[in-house]
């Protein structure tokens, strides 16, 4: 097993929702799915899904939290947000 | 509660569309494996049309699943097989469809290895022709092999070993890994149920508590493997396999069978479990208001289980099992690793079963020429 | 009940997971009813 370290999610970069992923509304959040690598993703707050749906409206994933979240969930949403990304759901440019 | 469980009972409380479901497109089967949970061979007459079947995809579609699981009996027999998958995964609706692999020729590979979204499933029974054909037939183990040197040579990418654990198989998991290897696929192993013409053979072929117990250990170290969720009832040994971990019948998955029959799942095909049909009112209905899935989606009663501290883990495991045992949805698993459920089975003294019904099984044996 | 606190505190589990995760993920094969 490689110990290299991988890169630390960067909220201060721009991401947007990756166009392989459908987002589904449910009571409570969504439910997204890759439909490349079959990862089954379920947002558990309308707060995040709207992050997620406008995140590439905005130059920096930051700037997205920011604009969307209470101030003191910023971390609990950019940790959201790095979970996504591992499982390539969010994407750069 | 941890995260986990909240998610879980949400689930359980069921969702405005499935996540994924099973389509059986045909009743038909070239072969007549013995544990069959469609009790296949005989094409139903009133199958759904080409036509119905596209509807069903647009509803499907609409309705924003993202995902359809393909079987049958043999979906490859159906004559527009390739033109209703390419018309789901045009819509993006992702498809894995299972099979045989006695229809998956050299053209048929190429055909396949061009459609995106598409994951193909190839069902064997053993590690080794002796072992797989005693379930199959004559023949079904090296037609499969065939196929996936098919897949391969077409540069399909990665398709999934799809076996059921009976006490011969279960014997055998080493050896499937190393197959799935040779051929770069997802190995799967999922759960024998005692469903369709499976009730006839359950009791001589499930796993015994010791076989379970090692695939429990076997699986946690093995996270890679997938198992459909097929073995949450073996979560109560310790920490949970990969997966949701609950019965999604009803709530998450359900089944839609070759005439538009919609059942909690692929294991249940039976009167008790039937939601509806699809013609007339549409999937979507279906799914929303049917009475059975209501209650299906009430909050469990622990039954027989409550005073057991492995319920949360264990949920009381499968209705499929627990029905076509003759137990009821309060008793225990009948594979209950704790052995409750054997004692359910014995203080019963179960001497009739429901049979799945409807059944389409051949009345007369089938040999599988090889080529 | 100052003990039921104290036992409480004393399970790390529960205390990760105070704050619920905003994501959980499962492979599509991961649902139980299918084939």
């Amino acid at each position: 097993m490689s110990l290299t370290k991988v890169d630390a999610f960067d909220a201060s970069k721009y991401w947007q929702l990756s166009d392989m992923v459908s987002l589904r509304d449910e009571e409570f959040g969504a439910l997204a799915y890759h439909h490349v690598n079959r990862r089954l993703v379920f947002l558990k707050s309308r707060e995040l899904v709207d992050v997620v749906r406008r995140l590439g409206d905005f130059e920096s994933a930051d700037d997205a939290i920011t604009a969307l979240v209470a101030p003191d969930q910023h971390d609990r949403y950019v940790a959201a947000l790095a979970t996504l990304e591992k499982s390539a759901l969010i994407s750069g440019r | 509660m941890g995260a986990e469980s909240t998610l879980r009972n949400r689930f359980e409380r069921g969702l405005a569309a499935p996540i994924c479901l099973t389509w059986e497109l045909t009743y038909a089967c070239n072969l007549a494996c013995t544990h069959c949970l469609s009790s296949s061979g005989r094409r139903d007459p009133r199958e759904l049309t080409t036509n119905e079947a596209k509807a069903l995809i647009d509803e499907i579609a609409a309705m924003q699943i993202f995902y359809v699981n393909v079987g049958g009996g043999e979906p490859m027999i159906r004559r527009d097989f390739f033109e209703l998958i390419e018309h789901a995964v045009n819509q993006h609706v992702g498809v894995k469809f299972s099979t045989n692999g006695t229809r998956i020729d050299r053209d048929a590979a190429k055909r396949l290895a061009g459609i995106d979204y598409l994951d193909i499933q190839i069902s064997i029974d053993g590690a080794d022709a002796s072992t797989s054909d005693r379930i199959r037939g004559v023949g079904s183990y090296d037609a499969a092999r065939r196929a996936m040197d098919n897949l391969r040579n077409a540069n399909f990418g990665q398709f999934k070993i799809s076996i059921v654990m009976t006490k011969e198989s279960v014997e055998q998991l080493d050896d499937f890994e190393m197959l799935a290897k040779t051929y770069g696929a997802e190995l799967r192993l999922t759960r024998l149920r005692p469903s369709g013409r499976g009730v006839e053979v359950w009791n001589e072929l499930h796993p015994t508590l010791e076989q379970n117990r090692g695939l429990y250990q076997w699986l946690l170290a093995r996270p890679n493997v997938l198992t459909g969720d097929s073995f949450f009832h073996l979560s109560a040994l310790g920490s949970p396999l990969e997966g949701l971990n609950l019965c999604g019948a009803g709530r998450v998955v359900c089944l839609i069978d070759p005439v538009g029959d919609v059942y909690a799942c692929p294991f249940v095909i039976h009167d008790e479990f039937l939601a509806g049909n699809v013609r007339g009112e549409g999937f979507a209905a279906v799914w929303t208001s049917s009475e059975l899935f209501r209650s299906l989606r009430e909050p469990g009663n622990p039954g027989a289980c409550a005073s057991c501290g492995s319920f949360d883990a264990c949920r009381g495991g499968c209705m499929a099992a627990k029905f076509f045992t003759g137990l009821e949805m309060s008793d225990p698993d009948p594979e209950c690793v704790f052995g409750h459920g054997e004692a359910a089975l014995a203080a019963k003294h179960v001497s009739i079963r429901p049979r799945s019904s409807p059944d389409h099984s051949r009345r007369v044996p089938v040999t599988l020429s090889s080529r | 009940m100052t003990p039921e606190t104290l036992i409480k505190e004393e399970t790390t589990d529960e205390i990760e997971e105070v704050e619920e995760l905003l994501v959980e993920e499962v492979s599509i094969d991961g649902l139980c009813g299918v084939y």
